[in-house]
Order: C-alpha cells, then sequence, then structure tokens
C-alpha cells in the first residue's frame, strides 16, 4: 500500500521523486469522504432497485453487486445529495452531519 | 578533430539538438526561437533524425506536449522566446516539481509591454522561481557548448530536473560567429542514451505522475525537490570537467575575467560580457587600472558562496540586469548578488545598474563609464546612483 511507503509523517526525504506514485487506482485509499457535512441515509425497504441513483453519484459510492444497490460507500461519498433528490420513491433521505 | 563553423546561435542549438537526436520536439514559433524547430523540422523532413516533432497551437501546449512525453519516456525538449514562455508558465512549474528532464532553448527576449522583440532577461529571471536550471551564454559558441550539456545534467539520477538554455535573442541567436562543433560520435558518447528509471509507457509498472499534494505532503516535496537543485551544482561541475576532457573548453558556475588582482568587478550575465571584456582590455592597456568581470553562466543553481568567494578581494562591485523587476529597488541578479555579499560580510562598495532593456545597446565605451563610477565609489565610499540606468536618455 502506498501509505506503507509515504505518509502524513514521512520526512522528505522519504518522499518520492517528483511525489510520483507507483500503483494503480490509489484514491480508492484516499478517504474524501471525511469532507461530508450532508450524509444520505439509504431506506432499503423502499427501494425498488430501479438504480437511478448510481451513474448519477459523482463519486460512485453507491456500490453495485448482482444488479442490486448496496449501502453507500461513506469513504468516498461527499453527501451532495443528488441521489437523494434522483430516487423517485424516497429511498433515500439526507441527514446533517457526517 | 573539431569541425570549424560558421553559424548564428540558433543554428547552433538546432545542430546540437541534430546531433542529440531527442525523441520528442513540440513547438510553437516565436521570434527570435523560431529558427530552430524550423531547422529541427528541416532535419526531420531530410531524414537526418528521427525526433517526433509535435505541431502544437500555443506555448501551452508546446511545454504540456514536452511535459507529457517526458513523462513518458521520451527525451523531450521545445524552444521559446518572451511571451511564448509566460504562456508555458503554468507547466515551467510543473515540470520541476514533476521532476522531469527536459531541456528549453530560451532564446531571451524582452517581455511584452511594450511589445518588442529584443533581447533582455526579463523572459528567464521572472521565471527564475520555477524550479528550473538556467545555463546563459555569451557566445554562440557558449550556447552550443551548454546545449550539449543540458541533458546529461537534466536526467542525472541525482539531479532529475528541466533545463533551460538561454542566449540572447538576435544579439547571438541571429549573428553569425566562428565556432567549433564537436563530432556527431563524440556528441552521442557525451549525450549517452536516455535511460529513465520510471516513465509511464513502462510496460509493467504503474505510475501516476504529478498527483495532488495536500498541506501535509507540499512542503516536504517542495523540500526534496531543492535537494535536487542542490545536488546539481555538483553535477553541473562534473559535466563541465568531463566537456572540458573532450573539447578543451572550460566552464563552470561563472567565467572569471581578469579577477586574479581586479580591484573593481562588474558582474553581468550574457552577451553584453563579450563587450565588457573589451573595455576591460583598453582600461588595463591605456591606465593600467585593475578592472575585471565575472560573468554568471549559471543562474539556477544560485552559486552564493562561489560568487562572494571569488569577489572577495574588490574594493567596488557593480552588479548589471538586463531586467527589471520592479521592486523599486534592485533586479534580480543585484539582489542575489549583494545578498551573497551581505552574507560573505563583503567589505565592497556595490551599485546596481539596469541595461540593455528591450535590446537597448551597451558600448565599450558605457562599460569603461560603469568602472570609473566605481573607482570614484571606492575612493569616497559614497554610493550614488545606486540603481541606474545605463544609456538611458535623460533630461
Ligand atoms: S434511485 Fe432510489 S429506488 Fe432506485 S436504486 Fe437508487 S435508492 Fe433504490
Ligand atoms: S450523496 Fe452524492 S456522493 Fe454521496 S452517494 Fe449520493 S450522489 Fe454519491
Amino acid at each position: 500500500m502506498i501509505q506503507d511507503r509515504i505518509n502524513e509523517k514521512s520526512p522528505w526525504q522519504d518522499i518520492t521523486e517528483g511525489n510520483k506514485i507507483f500503483e494503480a487506482a490509489t484514491s480508492k485509499e484516499f478517504c474524501t469522504g471525511e469532507w461530508r457535512t450532508f450524509t444520505p441515509v439509504f431506506h432499503e425497504e423502499k427501494c425498488k432497485q430501479c438504480l437511478l441513483c448510481v451513474p448519477v453519484c459523482p463519486d460512485s459510492s453507491i456500490p453495485v453487486k448482482d444488479c442490486k444497490r448496496g449501502e453507500f460507500d461513506y469513504d468516498h461519498c461527499k453527501g451532495c445529495g443528488i441521489c437523494a433528490k434522483v430516487c423517485p420513491f424516497d429511498a433515500i433521505t439526507m441527514r446533517e452531519g457526517k | 578533430m573539431a569541425i570549424r563553423e560558421r553559424l548564428s546561435g540558433n543554428e547552433a542549438v538546432a545542430y546540437a539538438i541534430k546531433q542529440i537526436n531527442p525523441d520528442v520536439m513540440p513547438a510553437f514559433p516565436i521570434t527570435p526561437s523560431t529558427e530552430i524547430p524550423q531547422y529541427v523540422a528541416n532535419y526531420i523532413a531530410n531524414g537526418e533524425i528521427d525526433t517526433e516533432f509535435i505541431h502544437v497551437e500555443s506555448e501551452h501546449s508546446a511545454m504540456s506536449a514536452t511535459l507529457g512525453a517526458s513523462a513518458a519516456g521520451a527525451r523531450a525538449l521545445t524552444a521559446t522566446s518572451s511571451c511564448g514562455m509566460a504562456l508555458m508558465w503554468e507547466e515551467l512549474y510543473v515540470a520541476a516539481s514533476d521532476r522531469l528532464p527536459i531541456v528549453l532553448a530560451l532564446v531571451n527576449r524582452a517581455l511584452t509591454g511594450p511589445i518588442n522583440i529584443n533581447a533582455d532577461h526579463s523572459d528567464s529571471m521572472g521565471a527564475r522561481d520555477s524550479g528550473w536550471i538556467q545555463i546563459y551564454a555569451e557566445s554562440n559558441q557558449e550556447v552550443y557548448d551548454n546545449f550539449l550539456q543540458a541533458f546529461p545534467i537534466a536526467e542525472h539520477k541525482d539531479v532529475m530536473l528541466p533545463v533551460m538554455i538561454c542566449q540572447d535573442g538576435f544579439i547571438t541567436s541571429h549573428g553569425v560567429e566562428n565556432i567549433l562543433l564537436v563530432e556527431d560520435d563524440k556528441v552521442k558518447e557525451f549525450v549517452g542514451e536516455y535511460e529513465p528509471e520510471h516513465y509511464l509507457l513502462h510496460p509493467t509498472e504503474k505510475m501516476a505522475v504529478g498527483p495532488y499534494a495536500v498541506s501535509n505532503y507540499y512542503m516536504e516535496t517542495k523540500r526534496a525537490q531543492r535537494q535536487a537543485m542542490l545536488n546539481a551544482k555538483q553535477v553541473i561541475l562534473d559535466m563541465a570537467a568531463k566537456f572540458e576532457q573532450m573539447t578543451g573548453r572550460k566552464y563552470g558556475f561563472f567565467e572569471e575575467y581578469r579577477m586574479e588582482d581586479a580591484e573593481y568587478a562588474i558582474v553581468i550575465i550574457g552577451s553584453a560580457a563579450g563587450t565588457c571584456k573589451a573595455a576591460i582590455e583598453e582600461i588595463r592597456a591605456t591606465t593600467g587600472k585593475k578592472v575585471g568581470l565575472l560573468k554568471i553562466r549559471v543562474f539556477r543553481p544560485f552559486p552564493e558562496e562561489e560568487i562572494a568567494q571569488a569577489l572577495s578581494h574588490v574594493k567596488a562591485v557593480a552588479i548589471m540586469d538586463r531586467s527589471e523587476m520592479f521592486a523599486g529597488s534592485c533586479g534580480p541578479l543585484g539582489a542575489e548578488v549583494r545578498a551573497a555579499l551581505f552574507q560573505a560580510k563583503s567589505q565592497a562598495e556595490v551599485v546596481n545598474y539596469f541595461y540593455g532593456l528591450g535590446g537597448r545597446d551597451i558600448t565599450v565605451q558605457d562599460f569603461m563609464q560603469v568602472y570609473d563610477n566605481l573607482e570614484n565609489i571606492a575612493n569616497t565610499h559614497v554610493v550614488t546612483g545606486m540603481y541606474d540606468y545605463i544609456g538611458l536618455r535623460e533630461r
């Protein structure tokens, strides 16, 4: 993992040349969900699995498995509320805070 | 045997590029550097080199494409002047912070405005904080020699920084001079093949170039970048020594001309040094006064201690700037040389003059006047005209 090599405690001597990252898809490890000030809440009982919410999420934070959406990926969801706006069945509501 | 030729500074740089045969050259024309990509395009069209020439729509794209090619693993370069470089500004910083060893053939020209196409150093001096190594030339021979040393310095594993090879627009870029060229096979051996350790087209290694760095990483990244610039000092000297072995021509951070016993010294960058040397010979021959010149070749990294050391025995120094920085006080060279002298507790009297802005001529007579001023200042210990302009019309 990239964090093992460089992290927020690394001295400057350990920083890779030009800050280059020698791994792919490392953004998964960067938990940007911390920035959230509003949080979407999933009401599974109301969900019809129409999957309209999935493609509109700018942070790919609604995982789909076997054609069904699951719980939000709160490590990366920024709480923008687009999914809640799009859902035709009130299966997503927004709550203030993380 | 070296090859005797007569070339303009632009031809000399283009010839060096032909001998190096780099992988990629994206470029956009701007006076007075236009000839460089033009000659290179000719070499490519004639099948003499197999460099990939990219026709871009602006200098912003030229530098972006050069960065991209370098990150991919290519030996890449471009050429520009003045406002062309201004349009590259953003990428200049990216090139340095991403540690891409690209080379820029810069033909110094005044920045607009007022619009002007002639030589001064406002373009490269404005980019002095961008993290590029900057090497300046007095003559066509020097810009050719500097260009041959550029890639070996940039690509050295302790450095990995972009290098700007600067020459004065029109004065050297279009002036034809006698020149000694190095044989092709010797150039190939000196410059070598570029074998990057990490590059985007690597078949197995995954890599991201230029990632976002939050404040927890930015400062450490910058400190590491500083180290590369510090390391560059030794590498520049090593390459100069290697180059001297090959050609007999000696280079360092600066040239000391008649400095052994000098009491009055001028510090200058670029082609005007030649005029200054003529003044020195004239003064020494007619009056015997001990006048000398420190011609800065490497401005980035700035050889602070070495400059102070070289000036340690003089009574008075005139630092000559070919660009304004509108501090209302000194110019860029003046600021840094004075700081170096202060740090070294120098007792020399110092003045900082502006000259040659927008291509204004400076004459042997002008330099003789400067040396006269220095003698006066040294005798009276009163510094008048601290930030004077040389060759300015005044009422
Ligand atoms: S839009 Fe609403 S109903 Fe459709 S899948 Fe998403 S949460 Fe379920
Ligand atoms: S709130 Fe925004 S970021 Fe979070 S899951 Fe919904 S659409 Fe994605």
